[in-house]
């Protein structure tokens, strides 16, 4: 037994007598914070966590993280236009992080490994009718399935899927992964009816006993444009065209095609017409590249694939075999303006690509409905003028995107299932966003985005073949390794670390931290040395 | 850096942990149960880069011996945060005598292992950096001279802080002191003083020889583990940025001994028997303003009146570093290479 | 065993024959010798398991001792003058941590001027430190209050010091007794610390302690010192009985039976008081001598007891505290303050200056006489300090302050010296 002398020799660790807490005039707090692929995606999706469990390699947990908010990864993956990326911190580093890519690869491995999600809600004795197939649709009927409602859909379609299958083509959405996803969804138990069009919602609401209705009829009636035309002249719709190519009976378009817009739809069109046989297709519109409202991503491609484009131009007038065009200028508030300059283009087909309408046939009676600018208003709810009514997706004013419906669907899923318990669907307030300036960058390493195999620009002009490969499982883990996971803590140790009061708790795997305010002296290095922003100070209650 | 084999990972090698790690790679600090060296309790300020950069070595220190490991420590801060009666914040068998003696307490420490034949306890020396380029000096270089089996860490806040900020041989240029005022035609401390400790130590030749900070956990413990691999005398300096000297705010202490290897202010090697064998390379190459900016010892050369010509000379001597060391990417020959004619 | 040997090595053989386990090593006159003794045995495997360190000052040699030590090792070392002041700081804290390390003191005067002879004015310059210091007469003593020393030490767990006289014990060839090996391990038990750095058992050394602590602290260091007063004579009692001889202990009387006039002295100087007083004693002058052998802590209560009967004391010393007194002069006062005897001081053989029995007869008679100023120095060279003074009185500065300016500065010209 050591005699220790007084006072000179003593006993470890006896400090942690001395609670130097009290020193403290901020205090640190955990958050998490709106990532802002997560603000920006459509869906909802919590892609940052879902990130989070691929990371791992434990794709089956990220895939179910994603599926609780988008039922339609594999699609997703390939035809969303990713906002996310677009909204991504990690661009300011090196490159947006490959959601997209990440997405699909989990919806793809879901499919090939048959993961599946059940419905774990006793039935709520609840019948709700879905119109329309489409992404807003199904995605509508995936939610309220498992929220235990009994679902039906209506599709006009001889096929599900709405525009995912008559206006995307096969070579950014293979049918194959449409139908996998669309059958996982079904398996919910949800009745498909197609070939089932609809005249009156009213009608239909109480043949079929239905306490609800979700209207998702999307947009499918191609606007027009009156052009001048030789009776010769072959002028096509993009839906009819694109449409008409998935029947199989594609439509012989020559060697010169015209396509006239700026959205997804021309680039869509014209990259369609050259796997059809033609040699050159030429997209025109009437404003600046800028300006088009096509992805930029669909844009890159569809040049990548040799169609020219023309901008600043109208089309004044269809003759045989060619049309002419009109040169404009932008006029100071940047709108297009004749010029009276004049050109002229072979074209042995025109296809418009001008947006489209939705077909209001089966609400136009009801006089509780109200429709503006061509789309059904709804309340934040989503529900119409008519109580128990619902609508979404292209038919009510937004962005028409396949992702905006899935978001549709799923707020309206949870809105009717609020509303048929007589209750208002209670949103979440969303978190602070994890800006860039929230990050500290230093602990990232420098990674480049894994670029996806691209089939070589002249066998794809050729085929129907998807475009777009998907990522390899090295690289899907590499490309969501490079998540910053902004604004939510992912459990890298630093402030455990670089506490030197050794006030900070490392809780375990998956539980993350907490402060021992014993010790905590509040100097805010764990705040400074959190890469991903997880850590506030907050001044110090008197 | 080789330190980890990771697979790539979104915070790669250089934050605390890393959950997708295998445990045996995890550093020291990620471990739940690491060893604390310096426990909770202790009296320095608000975010000490001492205190931090203590713990960090000794536990590291404490894992490569397996917990045997006794040391001995200087006067100074350290000490006295840690150590004012009736509480200690060690969990290590500690010593402190007094300011200048560390390294020749350590050998005596040395010395009775080795008569009693253990070989497993191994002992750490350490003290600040008055304690370890001034008045220490001389001990420090007789246990070098004579090789003693200690490894001696000097944490460097490159000024007495304990008694109040005053200049010591490490203190950089320009930097205010409360002995290098801030006044007159040179304002600070004067250029062209002041002592390279760890190429002094280098000069020894002995068996191993490393520079750190506290920002740079992953190479730090690998330091620390690696001097614990060689036998005789090993000397690691570690750069700890001190919130009160350096006048600058409490959440920023690693984040500036960061800076200070990214200007090359502070350039981390590490040499093997008097030859230099590595250097960190510089990931984000700043200029030196960024560093010295947010430290209040600096203030001087941006208000009132602007220093550049001042902030010049201390970019050159970075600069110089850099050269030196082959701190940039892709410099793979440093021009200095080892103690020359050894 | 009986050996014709030098001081110093006699010395290094009593150490040797403590088994220290650590040893550290600095030259410095007149301790050199003392250090190479151990060294040499520690090369040739003689003294083994033992490090010897070369170091690189004193400062070190104290401060790797106070390392070895805390690790539980057996530490020694040497020194004397310039280089105990250099040490000063570490002599005073392996006091405060209570390391019973164990340290010869050869004992040298301190420059400047510089000066490598014998007086006391280096173990008096840290009598405050701490440490026990026991002083010793002759090269058996020395011997012996080493052994002593090293049990002393880690019994009560305090470093002490064992001073001889520079030169005149560490250089002189003299007949001593050597113990055997077997004889002194069967005396000196192993080294057992009473703390200790364990890792299985850590604990932190050497904490800062404040106002609220301090005072008891030095009291309980003074209070362990006041036991060593207990244990130093049973020690040498012991030491008797195991070797036979009666070295060791508080004080060392001699002829003080009926004795009116007493000498106090430490160190070697005792053997040519004795001899002075033996002829006084011849002459059928009551006198005596008393050795001190304890310096620190200091027996004031044997001494009292010891000149009980004394009517005056004469302390002779080899050091002073300048501008004041005698140091052991002051506490011999101070010990016998109200119990009769008048103290007179003499200051005698600093910086090497021969003390001659002619020299002692003459201060003892003054002494009986009772003519000894209260403080003196023997054999002072009264003739030159005074026209040292002189010299230095007709160069004093004196006068108005202007005028003094204006000479430094040559505008009026300086006085003839």
């Amino acid at each position: 037994m050591m005699q220790k002398p007084f006072a000179i020799t003593l006993d470890v660790g006896s400090s942690l007598a001395n609670k130097t807490g009290s020193w403290r005039v901020e205090r640190p707090v955990y958050v998490d914070r709106m990532p802002p692929c997560n603000d920006g995606c459509p869906a909802g999706e919590n892609i940052q966590g879902w990130l989070y469990h691929a990371e791992e390699g434990d794709y089956e947990a990220a895939w179910r993280g994603l599926v609780e908010d988008n039922p339609l990864p594999a699609i997703c993956g390939r035809v969303c236009y990713h906002p996310c990326e677009t909204a991504c911190n990690r661009a300011k580093l090196d490159e947006a992080v490959g959601i997209h890519g990440v997405e699909r690869f989990l919806g793809d491995r879901a499919i090939s490994q048959g993961w599946h999600v059940t419905v774990d809600r006793p039935p709520s004795g609840k019948r709700v009718l879905v119109v329309g197939s489409g992404p807003t649709g199904l995605s509508a009927a995936y939610h309220l399935a498992l929220l235990g409602h009994a679902v039906t859909i209506y599709e006009a379609a001889p096929a599900p899927g709405g525009m995912m299958r008559y206006g995307i083509p096969k070579y950014r959405l293979p049918r194959d992964v449409l139908d996998a996803e669309i059958e996982a969804i079904c398996s919910l138990g949800i009745r498909l009816e197609l070939e089932h069009p609809v005249g009156d919602v009213v009608e239909e609401m109480q043949d079929g006993s239905y306490d609800a209705v979700f209207l998702a009829l999307g947009a499918q009636l191609s606007k027009r444009a009156y052009i001048p035309a030789a009776d010769s002249a072959r002028i096509l719709d993009a839906l009819s065209f694109l449409a008409s190519s998935e029947d199989g009976e594609p439509p012989r378009v020559g060697r010169r095609v015209v396509v006239y817009g700026g959205g997804n739809t021309a680039m869509d069109s014209a990259r369609t017409a050259q796997r059809l046989g033609a040699t050159e297709a030429v997209v025109v519109y009437r404003r600046t590249r800028a300006q088009m409202p096509a992805h930029p991503v669909e844009v890159e491609e569809t040049l990548a694939e040799g169609v020219k484009m023309t901008w600043l131009s109208t089309i004044s007038r269809v003759e045989d075999g060619k049309i002419v065009i009109e040169k404009m200028v932008l006029d100071e508030t940047g709108f297009p303006q004749p010029t009276g300059e004049f050109e002229t283009l072979e074209a042995d087909t025109v296809v418009l690509a001008l947006g489209q309408d939705t077909d209001m046939s089966a609400i136009a009676h009801m006089g509780d409905m109200s429709v503006r600018d061509g789309v059904l208003q709804v309340d934040d709810d989503m529900m119409t003028g008519h109580p128990g009514i619902f609508a979404g997706g292209d038919m009510v004013p937004a962005e028409r995107t396949v992702t905006i419906g899935i978001g549709h669907g799923k707020k309206a899923a949870h809105s009717i299932d609020a509303w048929l318990r007589g209750e208002r669907h209670a949103t979440v307030a969303r978190h602070e966003l994890a800006t860039f300036d929230r990050l500290n960058t230093w602990y990232y390493s420098d990674a480049p985005k894994t670029v996806q195999p691209e089939l070589e620009g002249i066998r794809r002009r050729s085929t129907f073949d998807e475009v777009v490969g998907g990522l390899e499982a090295d690289n899907a883990l590499f490309e969501a390794r490079r998540c910053l996971s902004c604004g939510n803590c992912f459990e890298c140790d630093n402030c455990f670390g670089v506490c030197p009061d050794n006030a900070v708790v490392k809780l375990g795997p998956g539980l993350r931290y907490s402060f021992d305010y014993d010790y905590c002296k509040g100097c805010g290095m764990c705040v400074t040395e959190c890469p991903c922003g997880a850590i506030v100070m907050e001044p110090e209650r008197v | 850096m080789d330190d980890q084999q990771v697979k790539f990972y979104q915070v790669g090698s250089f934050a605390v942990g890393n959950r997708l790690l295998d445990g045996g790679k995890h550093t020291v600090q990620a471990d739940r149960a690491r060893s604390n060296s310096l426990t909770s309790g202790h009296r320095a300020c608000q975010g000490c880069g001492e205190a931090l950069g203590a713990r960090y070595a000794l536990d590291a220190a404490m894992r490569a011996t397996e917990g045997r490991l006794i040391a001995a420590n200087a006067t100074g801060c350290l000490e006295v945060f840690s150590t004012p009666y009736p509480e200690t914040s060690w969990q290590i068998p500690w010593l402190h005598s007094l300011f200048g003696n560390a390294p020749a307490i350590a050998t005596g420490m040395a010395a009775a292992l080795k008569v009693k034949g253990r070989s497993d306890i191994r002992v750490v020396s350490q003290a600040g950096d008055g304690g370890t380029v001034d008045i220490g000096f001389g001990c420090l270089s007789g246990m070098f001279e004579r090789n003693d089996d200690v490894l001696f860490i000097c944490y460097d806040n490159e000024a007495y802080m304990n008694t109040g900020v005053q200049r010591s041989g490490a203190t950089p240029p320009a930097a205010r002191t409360a002995t290098t005022e801030a006044v007159g035609a040179e304002p600070g401390n004067v250029f062209g003083q002041g002592k390279n400790m760890p190429l002094l130590a280098v000069a020894h030749e002995i068996p191993y020889v490393a520079t750190a900070t506290v920002a740079e956990l992953h190479d730090l413990e690998r330091k620390v583990e690696k001097a614990m691999s060689f036998r005789g005398a090993r000397y690691i300096h570690i750069l700890v940025p001190c919130p009160l000297g350096w006048g600058s705010a409490t959440s920023d202490t690693v984040r500036l001994a960061r800076l200070a290897c990214e200007t090359g202010v502070f350039p981390l090697f590490e040499a093997e028997n008097g030859e230099i064998t590595a250097t960190s390379k510089i990931r984000h190459q700043v200029p030196v303003e960024e560093y010295l900016r947010p430290q209040g010892r600096y203030k001087h050369l941006f208000t009132p009146t602007p220093r550049p010509e001042i902030l010049k000379k201390i970019q050159q001597l970075a600069d110089r570093n850099i050269a030196r060391f082959g701190l940039l990417a892709g410099s793979d020959e440093a021009e200095l290479v080892g103690a020359e004619g050894s | 065993m009986l050996r014709q040997i030098e001081g110093s090595r006699a010395v290094a053989e009593a150490v040797a024959l403590c088994r220290p386990e650590v040893v550290c090593a600095y030259p410095i006159s007149p301790q050199t010798h003392i250090i190479e003794g151990v060294g040499v045995m520690v090369k040739s495997g003689r003294l083994s398991p033992c490090e010897f360190v070369n170091v690189e000052s004193e400062f070190a040699a104290m401060s790797v001792s106070i390392g070895a030590s805390a690790m539980g090792a057996r530490a020694y070392t040497a020194t004397a003058s310039q280089g105990l002041l250099f040490m000063t700081e570490v002599v005073y804290n392996a006091a405060g941590l209570g390391l019973p390390i164990v340290m010869t003191v050869a004992n040298r005067a301190i420059g400047a001027p510089i000066n490598i002879w014998n007086d006391h004015s280096d173990a008096m310059s840290v009598r405050d430190s701490g440490w026990l210091q026991l002083f010793a007469e002759t090269n058996q003593h020395a011997l012996d209050l080493h052994i002593q020393a090293f049990r002393l030490a880690e019994e009560l767990s305090v470093p002490v010091m064992v001073c001889m006289d520079g030169f005149v014990l560490t250089h002189a060839f003299e007949r001593v007794d050597v113990p055997s090996q077997e004889e002194v391990d069967a005396w000196l038990p192993s080294f057992e610390p009473r703390q200790v750095l364990d890792p299985d058992n850590p604990v932190s050394i050497g904490a800062m302690v404040g106002p609220e602590a301090f005072t008891e602290v030095r009291y309980l260091a003074h209070v362990r010192q006041l036991q060593a007063l207990v244990r130093i004579p049973e020690l040498a009692a012991e030491f008797e009985t195991a070797f036979g001889r009666g070295i060791g202990g508080l004080v060392s009387p001699y002829r003080l039976e009926g004795a009116e006039t007493v000498v106090v002295a430490l160190g070697s100087v005792l053997g040519t008081i004795k001899d002075a007083a033996d002829a006084l004693r011849d002459e059928g002058i009551p006198i005596g001598v008393l050795g001190i052998t304890t310096f620190r802590p200091f027996p004031a209560e044997a001494i009292a007891e010891a000149l009980e009967g004394a009517r005056q004391v004469v302390v002779v010393e080899k050091a002073f505290s300048i501008g004041g007194h005698g140091i052991l002069g002051a506490d011999v006062s101070l010990a016998t303050t109200g119990r009769g005897p008048s103290v007179y001081n003499v200051i005698a053989g600093l910086g090497g200056r021969p003390i001659t029995e002619d020299s002692l007869r003459r201060m003892m008679l003054q002494g009986i006489e009772r003519s000894l100023p209260p403080l003196s120095f023997l054999d002072l060279d009264s003739g030159l300090v005074e026209r040292e003074l002189d010299r230095m009185e007709s160069e004093r500065r004196s006068g108005p302050s202007a005028e003094n300016l204006l000479r430094d500065v040559g505008t009026v010209p300086a006085r003839a010296s």
